[in-house]
Formats: C-alpha cells, sequence, structure tokens
C-alpha cells in the first residue's frame, strides 16, 4: 500500500500547489458580484472585496469548486443509485468482472485513490462511503467564512475532480459486471447512430438522460413479452451508449442537443426521463404532442405524482387516456411495463404526430419577423436567425436548414422571439431531409481497457513513438457543429494517435462519413492501439481513459499503484503524452472530468464555449524558470520546457485545436526518437492550419536528434535565431522523494 | 446604436464600458496610448462588410496606425497570406494571460501594453477574456472595435449595423493615414 489511501482534501495539497505553481489561474470572472449570501450582493470587481472578504479570484475558484462538486456528487450520486438497485437485485457477493482474463486491474482508479481492491459489488459500497465523505467536504468548503484563498479552492477542486473518476469508475465496473455490457471488448459491435436508423412504423420509446436502470427494465419486459421486435427503445445523451451496450437492438439517436428535434418530429410514442442532462421542459414539449411521460428518478421528479406503488394498469390506462401527462414511477421494473404498454397503446392513436409546420406555413409566418435581433442575441452559437427569417419570409428556406447543422437545441431563440414564431422548430422543418438521413454507426461503448493492450502499447507511448492518446469526451455545445468533433478524431487516429470518445462526442464522432461512406469506427479499430478509434461508453466510462493512464504507469512501468496517487501522477505528468478536448463541454459534470484529468497531470482542452468555467490553467512557455524537473537519476535541475505547456485551456477554432493538441502531447520523458515524431506532427499541424513554422521550436529540441530529418533546416534557423544550446535528457519527476541519489 | 450587452444574457458587470460614439473618440483614445496592441481572433475571416473581410479593414488599419496586430487561433496564416505580417500570435487565453501579467515586456520586449484593443472573437470568449482584464490588469485600458457592446471593456463601440461597423473602421484608418 502507498502513502496515500483514501486521501482527505489536503493529503495531495502538495501535489496540486506544485501544478498550480507552474499552471496559474487566469481567471475570468464574468459576473463581477457574489449573491450566494445574504450580505450580499457584493460588488467584487477589480480588487474590491465582499463582506465576507472573499476577492474576486478567490470568488471565481470557488464557482469551480461548486462546479465541480455538482458534477462529482452527480456521477457518484448516479451511482450510488445504481449500486443500490444492483446490490438489491444481484447480492453484495456478486463478483465484479469487466473484462475476464483480460484484465487483472480491475479498478485502477478506485485502487489509485482509494487503495481498496474491489472484487464484489459489496466492495463498491465502501468505495462510494469514501467518496460521498469527501465531496461533501469539499461541497463545505464553498460555504461562506471557509476557504479564503483561490489556490486552496483550486486544490479542492482537483480534490473532487480525482473524487469524480472514482464515483465514474464504481458506476461503470458495476454495471458492465452485472448487465452483461462488453467487457473491455476492441471489437464491440456497431451500433445504430442517428434519427434516421429509427424505425418509425414501430412504437417507439425514448429515453433520455444517463442511467439506465429505468431503460433495463423496458428492455426486459419488452423481451420478456416477446414484442422486442414490435417496438424501438432509442437512447439519446449517455443512456443510449448504455441501452445499446445491454441490448443489440436499440438505438442512439444522439445527443443531448437532439432532444428537442426528436421530440417535436414526433418520433416518439412514449418518454421516459431518468436524470442528467434532460431538459425541464421536456414535459410541455411532450403534452403538445400527447406523448406520454414517464419519470423514472428521483432527482427528476417534474412534478409527477408518484405512482409507484399503483397497479400498472390503471397508470397504463390513465396514460393512454391523457388523464394525467405523465407519471413517476420508482421502480424500474413497473417502468419497463408502462411503457412498454403505453407505447403499444398509444403509437397507432398519435400515429407519429408532429406540430411542425409545413414549409410554406414558415414562408408565412417568418413574414412576422420584426428583424429585431433578439433571437440572433438569445443565441449561444451567434446563429445568423434574423437573417434566415427575412430570407425565409421571401420565400428561400435555405438558411433556415443550414442552421439545422449548427443548432444546438438550446430553444432560447423561441423565448426570446416577441413575435412567439417556433424558431427552432422551423430549423427541423426545413432540415428534416437531413435528420431522417442521419443513418450512422457507433462503436458500442467497450468499457475499459485491457491489460494485454497497455501491455503492447506501454513502451511507444512512453517513449514517445505512439505520438499521444487524445481523449475526445464531453458534450455538444460545439461552436459550430459536430463536424469538427469527427475532423480531429480523423486527423489523429491517420496520424496514429490512439483516440479515446465517450459520450455525446463519442456520438458526434460517429455521425459523419469519409469519402468511402464509411463512419470512423468503420474506418478505424476498436483497439487501444496506435490509429484505433475506443468508445469507451458513457459518461461515467471516461474513468476508463483515466484508468488506462494509469495503467501504463503500473503495468507498464511496474510503478505500486493502490494509495501511492502523487506517485503515479507525476509519472502520468512526465510520461504520458495524453491530451483531454471537451469541444462541446457544458455541464458541471464535466468541470469534474476535467479536474480529474488536471489532478492526474493530464491536460484538457475545451472549445470556446469552454471559457464559460471562468478559469483557465496556463503555463508560460516565456518563462525557463517554471519548466524545470528533478532528474530522478543524479538530482539536478533539468529545464524540460513546456512539456506539456497547459492544464487547461480554451481553444477558439478546430484548427487551433488540432496544434495545441499535437503540442501538448510533448512530454519531458520523450526519447530523441519519440520527441522527433512529436514534433513532426506539430510542425506539420502549425504550417497547415497557421501557414508558418512554430515560432518555439527550440524549447522543444533538447539534443540535435530530436529535431526531425526532414526539416533540418528549418528547425536549423530557428535554433541559431534563439540561441539553442543542447540540454540533458532526464529521468524527470517533480518529486524530491523520487530522486534515486541525492545531489552532493 | 444600442450599449447593450449584444448576448441578452450578459448583464452581470456592475462597471460598464464607456461606450464609443464615434470613430474620432477610438481614434483620439488610441493616439494617447504609449503602448497599444489589437488583439484579432479567428471571426476575422469571418466577417464580411461591403465585400471585404474583416481582417482586410484591421490590415488598414494597422498599416495606417501602425499598431501592433497579434493574431489567436489560426488565423496568423490568413495575415501572411494578405502580406501583412502581425507581431505575433498565440490563443486567446495566453494573450489574456499575459497582459494581467504587469512584469510581462510585451511582444517586443519594450514594456507593457497600456491599451489592449479587441476585435473578431466569439462573444462570449472575447467577453470573459477583457472581464479578466477589467479585475486583473488594473494599468491596462481595453477597447472592443466590434459592432457588439462588450459591457467589461474600458470602451466599446456600440451594437452597430455592419455599414455602420466597416464606416467605422474606415474612419478610424483614414484618421491616421498620412498623420505617422
Amino acid at each position: 500500500m502507498g502513502p496515500t489511501p483514501m486521501p482527505s482534501m489536503s493529503t495531495l495539497r502538495d501535489w496540486d500547489l506544485k501544478l498550480l505553481e507552474r499552471y496559474k489561474p487566469f481567471y475570468m470572472p464574468d459576473c463581477d458580484l457574489c449573491c450566494l449570501c445574504t450580505f450580499g450582493k457584493c460588488d467584487l470587481t477589480a480588487g474590491k472585496r465582499g463582506a465576507c472578504g472573499l476577492d474576486i479570484g478567490a470568488q471565481s475558484s470557488r464557482i469551480v469548486l461548486l462546479a465541480c462538486c455538482i458534477g462529482a456528487a452527480t456521477h457518484t450520486a448516479h451511482s450510488r443509485h445504481m449500486l443500490h438497485h444492483l446490490i438489491e437485485k444481484y447480492g453484495r457477493r456478486y463478483p465484479l468482472d469487466i473484462g475476464g482474463l483480460n484484465i487483472k486491474v480491475e479498478a485502477p482508479v478506485t485502487r489509485l485513490v482509494t487503495g481498496i481492491r474491489p472484487e464484489t459489488l459489496g466492495d463498491l459500497e465502501d468505495v462510494l462511503s469514501y467518496a460521498e465523505e469527501q465531496i461533501t467536504q469539499a461541497t463545505a468548503v464553498a460555504h461562506t467564512g471557509q476557504e479564503g484563498n483561490n489556490l486552496d479552492f483550486e486544490s479542492k477542486a482537483f480534490h473532487v475532480g480525482m473524487i469524480d473518476h472514482v464515483g465514474m469508475e464504481v458506476g461503470d465496473i458495476a454495471q458492465t459486471s452485472t448487465f452483461g455490457f462488453p467487457k473491455a471488448d476492441p471489437e464491440a459491435p456497431l451500433v445504430s447512430l442517428g434519427i434516421g436508423t429509427v424505425d418509425t412504423s414501430k412504437p417507439v420509446i425514448m429515453c433520455i438522460g444517463h442511467n439506465v436502470v429505468p431503460s433495463v427494465g423496458i428492455i426486459d419486459y419488452a423481451k420478456e413479452s416477446k414484442v422486442d421486435d414490435k417496438i424501438e427503445v432509442v437512447g439519446l445523451c449517455c443512456t443510449a451508449h448504455d441501452i445499446t451496450r445491454y441490448y443489440n437492438r436499440g438505438r442512439i439517436i444522439g445527443p443531448i442537443s437532439w432532444q428537442l428535434r426528436f421530440l417535436r418530429g414526433g418520433f416518439a410514442d412514449v418518454i421516459v426521463l431518468d436524470e442528467q442532462c434532460v431538459r425541464t421542459d421536456i414535459t410541455d414539449e411532450a403534452i403538445r404532442l400527447f406523448v406520454p411521460v414517464i419519470a423514472a428518478s428521483e432527482k427528476n421528479c417534474v412534478g409527477f405524482k408518484n405512482r409507484t406503488n399503483d397497479p400498472s394498469d390503471e397508470i397504463v390506462a390513465d396514460l393512454i387516456n391523457a388523464k394525467v401527462p405523465g407519471v413517476l414511477i420508482l421502480d424500474p421494473e413497473k417502468v419497463g411495463e408502462v411503457a412498454v404498454r403505453v407505447a403499444q397503446k398509444v403509437a397507432p392513436i398519435r400515429r407519429k404526430f408532429n406540430n411542425l409546420p409545413q414549409l410554406e406555413e414558415i414562408k408565412k409566418l417568418a413574414k412576422s419577423c420584426r428583424q429585431c435581433n433578439l433571437c440572433r442575441r438569445s443565441c449561444p452559437q451567434d446563429l445568423k436567425l434574423p437573417q434566415a427569417l427575412k430570407a425565409a419570409a421571401e420565400g428561400s428556406l435555405s438558411e433556415l436548414e443550414e442552421l439545422y447543422e449548427y443548432c444546438i437545441g438550446c430553444k432560447r431563440c423561441e423565448e426570446a422571439c416577441p413575435e412567439k414564431l417556433s424558431i427552432h422548430s422551423f430549423i427541423v422543418k426545413t432540415g428534416w431531409k437531413h435528420m431522417t438521413e442521419e443513418t450512422n454507426l457507433c462503436r458500442c461503448g467497450r468499457g475499459a481497457v485491457q491489460d494485454t493492450e497497455i501491455r503492447n502499447v506501454g513502451s511507444p507511448i512512453v517513449l514517445g513513438e505512439i505520438p499521444g492518446i487524445l481523449a475526445v469526451v464531453g458534450c455538444s455545445n460545439y461552436p459550430k457543429g459536430g463536424k469538427d468533433v469527427y475532423d480531429i478524431c480523423r486527423e489523429f487516429a491517420t496520424r496514429r494517435y490512439i483516440v479515446a470518445t465517450s459520450g455525446c462526442a463519442a456520438m458526434t464522432a460517429g455521425s459523419y462519413k469519409n469519402g468511402e461512406g464509411k463512419t470512423l469506427y468503420e474506418e478505424f479499430p476498436g483497439g487501444f492501439e496506435a490509429g484505433g478509434v475506443l468508445n469507451t461508453g458513457s459518461c461515467v466510462s471516461n474513468a476508463h481513459i483515466a484508468g488506462a493512464a494509469i495503467k501504463v504507469a503500473n503495468i507498464f512501468a511496474k510503478r505500486n499503484l493502490r494509495g501511492n496517487y502523487e506517485e503515479i501522477a507525476d509519472y502520468i505528468y512526465n510520461r504520458l503524452g495524453a491530451v483531454g478536448l471537451a469541444w462541446g463541454a457544458y455541464s458541471q459534470k464535466a468541470a469534474a472530468i476535467a479536474a480529474g484529468f488536471w489532478r492526474l497531470g493530464i491536460p484538457v482542452l475545451v472549445g470556446p464555449h469552454g471559457s464559460k468555467y471562468r478559469r483557465m490553467l496556463l503555463g508560460r512557455e516565456d518563462k525557463p524558470e517554471d519548466w524545470e524537473v528533478y532528474d530522478a537519476r543524479t538530482g539536478n535541475k533539468v529545464n524540460v520546457g513546456p512539456a506539456p505547456e497547459h492544464l487547461f485551456q480554451t481553444v477558439e477554432t478546430k484548427e487551433e485545436a488540432m496544434v495545441a493538441i499535437a503540442k501538448l502531447c510533448i512530454r519531458p520523458n520523450d526519447t530523441w526518437k519519440g520527441r522527433s515524431i512529436k514534433l513532426s506532427h506539430y510542425v506539420d499541424l502549425h504550417k497547415r492550419n497557421y501557414g508558418t513554422m512554430p515560432q518555439d521550436l527550440h524549447l522543444f529540441v533538447r539534443t540535435l536528434a530530436d529535431v526531425p530529418m526532414t526539416l533540418k533546416d528549418e528547425f536549423a534557423k530557428i535554433l541559431e535565431a534563439n540561441d539553442w544550446k543542447e540540454k540533458v535528457i532526464p529521468d524527470p519527476t517533480l518529486l524530491p522523494r523520487m530522486i534515486r541519489k541525492m545531489k552532493e | 446604436m444600442s450599449c447593450e450587452p449584444w448576448q441578452c444574457a450578459e448583464v452581470s458587470s456592475t462597471k460598464k464600458a464607456n461606450p464609443i460614439p464615434k470613430p474620432e473618440v477610438a481614434v483620439a483614445l488610441i493616439k494617447k496610448a504609449t503602448r497599444p496592441i489589437l488583439v484579432a481572433g479567428s471571426y476575422a475571416t469571418d466577417r464580411w462588410m461591403e465585400g471585404r473581410q474583416l481582417i482586410d479593414f484591421l490590415i488598414d488599419f494597422a498599416r495606417a496606425s501602425k499598431v501592433p496586430i497579434i493574431a489567436t487561433a489560426h488565423i496568423v496564416g490568413e495575415f501572411l497570406k494578405r502580406g501583412y505580417e502581425p507581431a505575433g500570435f498565440m490563443s486567446a487565453m495566453d494573450i489574456g494571460n499575459r497582459l494581467v501579467d504587469p512584469d510581462w515586456q510585451g511582444l517586443d520586449g519594450k514594456g507593457p501594453y497600456d491599451l489592449a484593443m479587441f476585435v473578431g472573437m466569439p462573444y462570449y470568449m472575447e467577453g470573459l477574456i477583457i472581464c479578466g482584464l477589467k479585475h486583473f490588469a488594473p494599468n491596462l485600458k481595453t477597447m472592443t472595435l466590434d459592432n457588439l457592446y462588450h459591457a467589461h471593456a474600458s470602451w466599446s463601440f456600440p451594437n452597430a449595423t455592419l455599414e455602420e461597423w466597416a464606416k467605422s473602421l474606415t474612419v478610424m484608418t483614414s484618421k491616421f493615414e498620412g498623420v505617422q
């Protein structure tokens, strides 16, 4: 057992402060006020302190901490609910199995953080108890009059991010073990993705959220009643991944932002809500379309009467006869029965009714647009809605149609419109052809990475010969549509990086095709290998990406794992060229996931909307003194350059993202061959996207052997201009205790 | 022309930008600055006015005013294609992070900037960076050259049409031409 099993909030503080010394927070508070207590509102502008004494830097980091606490609580509560259910159903002694003989390290995050080596469902209860205590403690920190220092808030955000990965891992290994999901399978099947894959001649049950337990109830009931071939069970957001991991007839509709378009398109006959990322006005939308709603989570009761203990026949009758718009049912098996029976009865009555306007009607309605610009000014993407409405009024719908690809379905345009125009419906209707032709494939969530895969790639990753691991994760708040995600994944898979996806980003990555009509998941293998594109699964499967990094340190490098966080994080930070990209991150969960990666020393990039997390963690490549590490062989301090340059950064465009990814994969431990490969990609992407050579190459060349063969002349000019001198390639560490021989 | 934040919900600032009523005022403020810089974002090629891209207006302005440009995102290549070499390029976050450092001596090492102008980034992102500067760079003034009002800046043009925007940028350029 290592030195830090079950760390409390301050146990790993020194490690956090080392990272934060290098990657100082850059705050962009957005809101000048604090309104969290009744002393306020307090104006914290430009150095003013609030009534409690807090300044805007600490307040900004407090908001970051709160976001991470919400995110970690959400994943952990999800896992807790699932674990309760699974233990009730399968018992505490049910063995964990997430990969058979291919996985000995079944829970790398849990082992690393808690020291616990879980073998059964019951063992996971202890893990969650620890996680829950930590989240409670961290949330308490945000109370008025507790922490006052911005870096201590940041450290606690890191802590809660680490806990978030524990919570996620518990959830996914519990469901993978019990529900028969693919077990670390590189060849997990390809599953249907897109609205066009739904057989709309059948009753359609639309499941929204993240907790698959009610969906399992639906699928089980449909199978037992032998109607599984007569209904469609489809999912939106992460519950979709888990539906298809459980059920080969399940379909992924798409990410969170597809909720309204699918519903308004009239495709759903019953909606089942579980938890997280569910539109809170979905019941209002459903009522307009005569779609019964079943709320299936205590966390999201949406005002419905609790009918859990009522006879199914009565509930079914009430929903079919529209006596009630929806019900709350907290028994997943009853949810299954009610949903299937109601869908079968309602579908022939509804006949896929939708209330989208006809195309000619849109042209007519658009004439009432005042061109007030409020729709555009409310649109997160600044879409040119007034122009599109003007064109529609003049008879051309093509501009509205073009918006289909870029619209994230938030409906703020409609909320703002003084004429109450159903602008989102206009976009859905004019984009109908695109929508119904979305017939793609996604790799079914495979779960964890095998130990054997880690052994195969450990050496080339750590030495830099596989240029990097790119984790494309998160939500769908994309600045210019989802194609950017596909383009980025494809670019790096083609360059033989390992590309790991999860969540909504995994769906988006599968939503486009190459010139031969193949999706990414058909074009590239699903293994954790050079040029592989693997989908770990839903949100909670993100833990497997962190887990893979941890397993490289443990399995390949044979570093002790249990309770040994700091040493493993130091290893990952200095040696493993891994980068997270959350191009459309919007949620608090995404913040917590990112924080878990930061503490492991893995940099995370976000798209432009990610700037709204209000705080970046940025290194300064122009400050050489910031980039010293110890050489574990000698104890000497060695300058290794800005590798990686940032820990959390917003990028503006996909072109910038590509260059940043290549650069952020550079690590101090790269061999000369590995560094040369990484620099080749960095230079190539930079020249292609920026039209010029990078200006900072001298910071990354340690010996002339690092210089790519084909670029010697170009490098020579830059090295000469910057008075470059050869440097030692160290055995890098930030931890003095890892020095094998102390300097005399 | 209104001085409300372009995105309706961006109302959370207690200290709001002084509106720039006409381009001559902006010119006077720029002339008053000793170390101005212009940060140009990725929308420099997305925004079209009078058949020209924003980037073309910016190059004209920079050539006339001699204000150095720093390009964010990948946009440096677009400047180079047009025969204009920016003073530097880096991510928008990096430039923001450097501007809050009172010890940063600028791209040319000649001292801190006293005026940072911004133009052509996603509205919310530009607003956030400017907000960071408002709080953490007390010796720096900020100005936006967009046609969208940015409440967090020291000075901002009001919301304006593309035609008005083009006119403002053209007038600003003309006021510098032949002067320096």
